[in-house]
Parts: C-alpha cells; structure tokens; sequence
C-alpha cells in the first residue's frame, strides 16, 4: 500500500510534485506575510517607545493603537 | 453602513481571527489531503495522475473569486470613496496571485503525462497567463504610486480590463475547442464528477478557501499597522 502511495502506477512522480510545489507555496507566502507583519508591529512598537508621554497618552487614546499594543503575541 | 467597515472597529476582530482561521485550515487541509491522496479512487482513463486536479482546480477557481472579488472592491471603493475597500483588495491580491501560479505549475505538471506536453497556447492555460500578468501589474502598481488617489485610479482601471479575462477564462472551454474538457461541476445542472471524487475537490476547496482568508486576514493587519505607523510619524 505504501509503495502505491508513493509510486502510483507511474504517476507518483507528478503528483507529488504538483502537492509539494502547493503547499510550499503556501508556506513560502505565510512566511513572506508573516515577516512583514511582525516588522510591521516592531516598527510601531518602537516608534510608540520613542513618543513622549503627552503624545503617547494621546496616541494610546485610539482603540486600534491599544490594540495593537496589545496583540503583541499574535500571528 | 460603510461606518461599519471602518478599520478601527475591525481591527479588534481581524487581529484576533488569524490563530482561529489556521487551526481550521490545519486540519480541513489533513482531511483534503488524506482524501485526496489516499482515500479518493484514480481514474479509468487518468490512473492516479487524476489526483492532481485536487489541487489545480481549487487554486484555479480561487484565484478567480479573488480576482472578481478586488474588481468589485475596487469599483465599489471608488465609487462610493471608501478607503478601507482599497485596502482589503490590496490585501487579498497576494493570496489570489499565489493560487493563479499554483494553478498554472500544476496543471503544466498535470499536462505532461495526460497531454504529452508540460505547457500548451491553449484557450484556458493563455488565459489563466494572462490573469497572473494582471495580478502583477496590480500589486506592481500599489508599489509604484505613493498618492492615494492615484493608486486607487490605477489599480481600479486594472482591475476592470482584467474581469474581462475572467468571463473568457471560464467559457474558454465552450467557446473554443482546447486541450482542456468542459467543465464537469455546474452548480445550475448536474455534475457529472462522481461524489467520490467531488467530495475530496470540496474539502479541499474549503481548506485553499481558509488559506487565502488566513494570508488575508494577516496581509490587512500588516497594512493597518503600516498606516498607524504613519500616524505616529505624523503625532
């Protein structure tokens, strides 16, 4: 059963590449995303550190910069 | 009612959704994965070689529904000047240009030993082609234009000569004679796939559903906080 999973009357060759090129698609894009958010996220954590408390208290007012202040753990 | 579509009360949710959204792809994928390459018969004529259309035609028609879907943001944002349109059609194109390249590769691995050939000038491949280069001149153009107004005219006017390959894409099998057959699922007739066979392709339709909505869940939470960032800088 196992060499029929892998060989496939011939066709093994085909179709496994055709799921591993789709799912490593699918990984290389969740990483490109996922790296981009969290330097994203970095960025904004940074430049909120740097603020003064005035401006901070200000900025910390919005819900959405709470938020994501707060979601710091998030994928 | 477009208030409702506002980012900040949106964000709450979407910052939250994308954990949920990869549990569940997670594991509709190991069921698809489990039917499609396992549990579901091969072909008479195909053999196993049948297996690959599991992960062709989901990736085919998503990056279709995606495709229609930044057009309709697109007119729609512009129309009635809703930002936030622009941005979650920003934020799908990624996931759509992905499954368009899937679609292509793997219907080129599908070819050769059906077709004899790894790629062929037909009607639906050019097509599908033809799409991907619109997706790119998409995101190619929200990397070109800085102002706002700009971007949202030229992604917009993209987005509208490109839904016309779309309509061609899915009637290129009827109106022409191609390598490709005709479609075998019609949601107004009856399919003539067997529900052996019909039962993997939904599942893993559903599992390549959840990874766009997963990339795009993340994608938009990237460019929510790009404009934050832009505000601090601003403060």
């Amino acid at each position: 059963m196992i060499e029929n999973l892998f060989f496939m009357n011939g066709y093994g060759l085909y179709v496994w590449s055709a799921f591993t090129f789709t799912l490593v698609s699918f990984l290389t894009l969740f990483l490109v995303i996922k790296i981009q958010y969290t330097k994203e996220k970095n960025k904004f954590i940074a430049k909120f550190g740097s603020l003064n408390s005035e401006r901070a208290a200000f900025a910390k007012s919005q819900s959405i910069n709470k938020e994501i202040l707060s979601n710091t753990s998030n994928i | 009612m477009f208030k409702y579509f506002e980012p900040s009360k949106i964000f709450s949710i979407t910052s939250k959704a994308p954990k949920y959204v990869l549990f569940l792809f997670i594991i509709i994928l190991s069921i698809g994965l489990t039917e499609a390459l396992i549990l579901s018969p091969e072909d008479y004529k195909q053999s196993h070689s049948v297996r690959i259309m599991y992960v062709h035609v989901p990736a085919a028609w998503i990056s279709l529904g995606i495709f229609s879907a930044i057009t309709f943001l697109s007119i729609v944002g512009y129309i009635f000047k809703i930002r936030n349109f622009f941005l979650i059609a920003k934020s799908l194109a990624p996931s759509g240009l992905v499954f368009n390249i899937v679609a292509l590769v793997t219907g080129s691995i599908w070819g050769k030993p059906t077709w004899g050939t790894w790629w062929a000038w037909d009607a639906r491949i050019t097509s599908m082609l033809i799409l991907a280069l619109f997706y790119i001149m998409y995101l190619i153009a929200w990397r070109i234009f800085e102002d706002n107004d700009r971007v949202f005219k030229v992604t917009s006017i993209i987005t509208i000569l490109g839904i016309i390959n779309v309509p061609i894409i899915k009637y290129s099998v009827d109106w022409w004679n191609t390598l490709h057959q005709p479609a075998s699922i019609n949601i107004l007739s009856k399919s003539s796939i067997h529900i052996s066979m019909l039962f993997p392709l939904l599942t893993m339709t559903a599992a390549f559903a959840l990874f766009s909505l997963l990339i795009f869940l993340m994608k938009y939470n990237t460019e929510l906080i790009k404009i934050k960032n832009k505000g601090l800088d601003r403060l």
